[in-house]
């Protein structure tokens, strides 16, 4: 009997997996990271890719991360997933946005019309994320 | 009969004001109990970044991240989490007291402050007391994108030395009558108790520790800034839903004192036409 090896994944908004599995392979920020029980303590960030493990019963199956960090235990790996694609300029204009608002709501003035930035934003997430899963779609082939 | 007709135009106004009132608290009953569920559902998130992080306060050495670091207080920044929409009985108000007495003690010390706001009730109350940042119309399933910009402007102010605490104020759902108004501070870190830990070990970081902890310390306070606005969710529509409970039932009882009233004018009405009919006929 191979061992196993808990894995939990869970994302701010909700808990994806949790449950015993032979293998997990990760995309950490400098490279995929297999992982089998009893690996050495690790912490890394995640880059957007997929998620691989092998569950105790079924098949192998799959989740995508748009990022996050993964923590490695010897017997237990837990995966903080974010929900949306993070980069730092997006997250820099969110914030300058947040900003604005204030401002324009004390100088008096209307807050402007953000809609475009913000559609920008969700387009770009988008494409990262169409581009993910095309590029997980021709690897399976 | 003038009377009568009037008191029963009110009625009818009243009833419509009823059948509203009814809508819109089982509208807040269940959107509650989803409110609660995703609540629930942000429970795991939190618990395993705590643990990652009393792991790494127990076993990184050569980093402090500034999050960990006690400073002089020379200027503190609030994040008030509120609601965009009224009609949701005393919650925001007591936020609102809770939130002004804290920062009216920082005020008397000569401390400035910095507000962020979520929720535009909260906007337009503390615009004279400096809001930095705010984010509002987050609706009903808050997204944690959507309030990274709003915190992020915050986290950079702490780092670059503009403020020097961090609090956040929010509504804990206790049940959904209750609902307790709270301070809680976010940085620096208050120092969780790791008794528990008895052996020391250390991750290995890829790529290297200060990348690490600062991406899993951002993440953590993002994470617990989205567990409260999700909470405040849940204490927005508990709220409603019982002062929406209560406004039916005043409506009950007036359309019933109403009713009273009017089916007196009406009798009056009828005896004064009776009297007349037979003091005509007299008179005949």
């Amino acid at each position: 009997m191979a061992m196993t090896i808990r894995l939990d994944v869970v994302s701010a908004e909700k808990k994806l997996f949790s449950g015993m599995v032979y293998e997990v392979s990760v995309p950490g920020v400098m490279g995929e990271l297999g992982i089998y029980p009893r690996h050495a303590q690790l912490i890394s960030p995640l880059r957007p890719g997929e998620l691989r493990y092998k569950p105790e019963n079924g098949d192998a199956a799959s989740l995508f991360v748009s990022g996050g960090i993964v923590e490695v235990q010897p017997y237990v790996v837990t995966v903080l997933a974010d929900t949306a694609i993070r980069a730092d300029d997006l997250d820099e204009k969110a914030a300058i946005e947040a900003k604005k608002r204030a401002e324009d709501a004390l100088a008096g003035k209307d807050p402007e019309d953000l809609n475009y930035e913000t559609l920008q934003a969700e387009l770009e997430a988008a494409k990262a994320q169409i581009e993910m899963l095309q590029r997980i779609s021709k690897n399976r082939r | 009969m003038a009377g009568a007709k009037e008191i029963k135009t009110q009625i009818k106004s009243i009833k419509n004001t009823k059948k509203i009132t009814k809508a819109m608290e089982m509208v807040a009953a269940s959107k509650m109990r989803r409110a609660q569920e995703r609540m629930i559902a942000t429970r795991p998130y939190a618990e395993k970044m705590q643990q990652v992080i009393s792991h790494i306060a127990n076993g990184q050495l050569e980093y402090r991240h500034p999050f960990t670091q006690e400073r002089d207080v020379k200027r503190v920044g609030y994040i008030i989490i509120s609601t965009d929409r009224g009609l949701c009985g005393g919650l925001n108000v007591n936020l609102f007291k809770t939130a002004l007495q804290s920062i009216i003690k920082w005020k008397e010390q000569n401390v400035e402050v910095d507000i962020a706001v979520f929720g535009s009730k909260g906007a337009n109350t503390f615009r004279r007391y400096g809001i930095v940042a705010e984010k509002a119309h987050l609706g009903d399933a808050p997204q944690l994108a959507d309030l990274v910009g709003t915190i992020k402007v915050m986290l950079d102010a702490y780092e670059s030395g503009r403020i020097d605490r961090l609090y956040l104020v929010e509504n804990e759902f206790i049940n959904s009558m209750t609902q307790k108004p709270q301070v809680t501070q976010l940085i620096p870190l208050v120092a969780a108790d790791d008794k528990d830990i008895k052996y020391h070990w250390d991750y290995l970081y890829e790529p290297d520790a200060k990348e690490v902890i600062d991406l899993v310390m951002q993440r953590y306070i993002e994470s617990l800034v989205y567990q409260a606005v999700v909470e405040n969710v849940a204490s927005e529509m508990a709220s409603r839903m019982v002062a929406m409970k209560s406004a039916s039932d005043n409506a009950g009882n007036l359309i019933h004192e109403l009713q009273l009233v009017y089916n007196k004018a009406r009798q009056a009405a009828i005896t004064q036409e009776i009297s007349e009919i037979v003091a005509g006929a007299a008179a005949v």
